[in-house]
């Protein structure tokens, strides 16, 4: 354990340490003609002091991202849309929907190249291709085209993350659809077992260990999605738009603390999803 | 998505529920029969050919051991046996049935070099695998699970998994799980032959005496000349490149009830002496 804590705590140290040296060095000249705007004389420790207060900084201070999360976590009530969590939830609604969308998609190809020798070869290139469109080019024309039908809100979003999602768990149960050892495919021929047998008891089960490998990058490109995926509506929630709205007002701070919230929101999504893997796995992989 | 796999699997399945194959009618005291069967595999370079005109007659209660040098072939037939390799040519019957009707039928249990279980099963769902494809209601499938485990020596472990068990014993749950069938004729493919040697001598004693117990019918594939004269009522030598059968021994000189102490007998030297001579004559000491 310490031989972990002491490594983390030095970068953690570090970081914060080179993170307060750049926001001197970014907020400096802004700090500088305020106090001169306000005519006082201007020492070192005040040019300082002010390069760690501004209101709109470059590059806000640790201390002052921290504060606003506090301010916007407790200051309002958790369905107020003053309040972090509030856009936090709306966020993590939209990634949930789109990666449970994403799972059966990824499955279901997954499952079709891996059986049907003419979809591996004309399905999976789709597939590759997909994923080399930039997201960002295609998530409002998503938005366009739903919202055209009809379909706004939540549905647009969830749809981009799936976009996102499917790709690394097609590309992981396929690997894991196929990792059946030789010798227990064998032992289902034995059984005389039909296909969709060496499927259920089989197959899908020898996969598991791939499929949460893909869970866990999908689960964070989810988020990434979902943020995407709220830029286009015009930042009505969710934590897309609040980084939205922080660079119309040019609210900095409020931008790092959506940042910080949306990675928490990734690492506890990830935990969440390496948690169900240690109680479904753990036993079974003897680790 | 579809599952390739021909339908006459699950007519076949259908209509073996229900009927025990233990009570088929015994039509005769031959159990495998194979006329001037040969195997030839198609490689890059040069056909190889596995296994050419072999002839082998098995009859009912018998312990027959195929024993040769690695590549000779005897794994191959008994794979052609139990329906996991098609012969080139020739004709093979078990119980005056193809291979694949007998497989369809599940005559028989096959136990595999490695043990194959199945990393997230328990013991006990390892054993139960089979039954539970054979559509076995859920008692049932217990009750005989225990009763084979409890047979190979593993009441008690149940609960565990694969892993938490050593080589020897993984080997005995697979051949619990062969049981668990309750077919007439075992196939066996060296299954003790990555275990060390003290392990070994200790499931041959466990394997002579569950061979007596239940009157089966045993195909044992060896390079141990120990093993298969301590074990068999009749070896088969084999011979590599092509593979084809040297001799057949009778082993009427030794008893019936097998102890590790026959191992000292003139009888068991003059029987492994014959065994080495046919090899001898077989150039399996050649290099």
């Amino acid at each position: 354990m310490t031989k972990r804590v002491l490594p983390v705590t030095v970068m953690t140290l570090l970081l914060l340490v080179s993170w307060y040296v750049g926001a001197a060095w970014l907020n400096w000249p802004q700090a500088v003609e305020t106090l001169a705007r306000a005519g006082n004389p201007a020492g070192f420790g005040d040019v300082l002091a002010q390069a760690y207060a501004m209101k709109r900084p470059i590059l806000p201070t640790p201390d002052q991202v921290v504060v606003e999360l506090w301010n916007s976590l407790t200051g309002y009530a958790p369905t107020s849309p003053r309040n972090l969590l509030f856009h936090t939830w709306v966020t993590t609604e939209a990634a949930l929907t789109g990666l449970a969308m994403g799972l059966v998609l990824g499955i279901l190809l997954a499952a079709g190249i891996v059986y049907t020798r003419t979809l591996e070869a004309s399905l999976l290139p789709w597939v590759i291709a997909s994923q080399t469109i930039p997201i960002l080019a295609i998530a409002p024309m998503i938005v366009v085209i739903l919202g055209n039908i009809g379909l706004t809100g939540l549905l647009p979003k969830a749809v981009i993350c799936m976009y996102l999602c499917f790709f690394p768990i097609t590309v992981g149960m396929v690997k894991g659809l196929r990792s059946a050892d030789p010798l227990w495919l064998d032992l289902m021929r034995t059984y005389s077992a039909s296909g969709m047998r060496a499927f259920w008891s089989l197959r899908l089960p020898a996969s598991m260990p791939f499929l949460f490998a893909s869970l866990k990058v999908s689960v964070a490109i989810s988020v990434v999605g979902a943020i995407v995926g709220e830029l286009p509506t015009g930042g009505q929630a969710g934590l897309g738009a609040r980084l939205l709205s922080g660079s119309y007002y040019g609210q900095t701070v409020q931008i790092w603390a959506a940042l910080i919230m949306a990675s928490l929101l990734s690492v506890a999504l990830i935990g969440v999803v390496r948690g169900l893997e240690l109680v479904l796995l753990g036993r079974a992989d003897g680790r | 998505m579809t599952f390739p796999n021909p339908p006459d699997i699950r007519e076949a399945t259908a209509a073996r529920q229900g009927s025990d194959p233990a009570i088929s009618p015994a039509a005769s005291s031959v159990v495998v029969e194979a006329r001037k069967l040969s195997l030839v595999y198609p490689t890059a370079d040069k056909p190889v050919t596995a296994l050419s005109e072999v002839d082998l007659t098995i009859a009912r209660g018998d312990f027959v051991s195929l024993i040769g040098p690695s590549g000779c072939g005897k794994t191959t037939l008994l794979r052609v046996i139990a329906d996991l390799e098609r012969p080139t040519s020739g004709h093979v019957a078990i119980e005056g049935m193809t291979p694949e009707q007998a497989r369809l039928k599940r005559l028989y249990g096959y136990v595999f070099q490695a043990p194959a279980l199945y990393p997230w099963r328990t013991v006990e769902r390892n054993v139960m695998l089979p039954l539970e494809i054979m559509g076995l209601p859920k008692a049932e499938r217990q009750k005989r699970a225990r009763e084979q485990l409890e047979r190979v020596g593993l009441s008690g472990f149940e609960r565990k998994f694969p892993w938490q068990l050593s080589g020897g014993m993984q080997q005995r749950v697979s051949i619990a799980r062969a049981l668990a069938l309750q077919p007439d004729l075992l196939l066996m493919d060296e299954p003790f032959g990555a275990l060390d040697e003290i392990t070994r001598d200790h499931l041959n004693l466990h394997l002579t005496q569950l061979w007596r117990a239940t009157g089966k019918t045993c195909v044992f594939v060896t390079h141990s000349i120990a093993e298969a004269v301590f074990l068999s009522t009749r070896i088969v030598v084999m011979s590599p490149r092509p593979g084809r059968i040297l001799d057949v021994i009778d082993c009427d000189s030794l008893p019936r009830e097998r102890t590790l102490d026959i191992r000292e007998s003139p009888e068991f030297a003059a029987i492994a002496h014959r065994v080495r001579e046919g090899l001898k004559e077989g150039h399996s000491y050649d290099d």
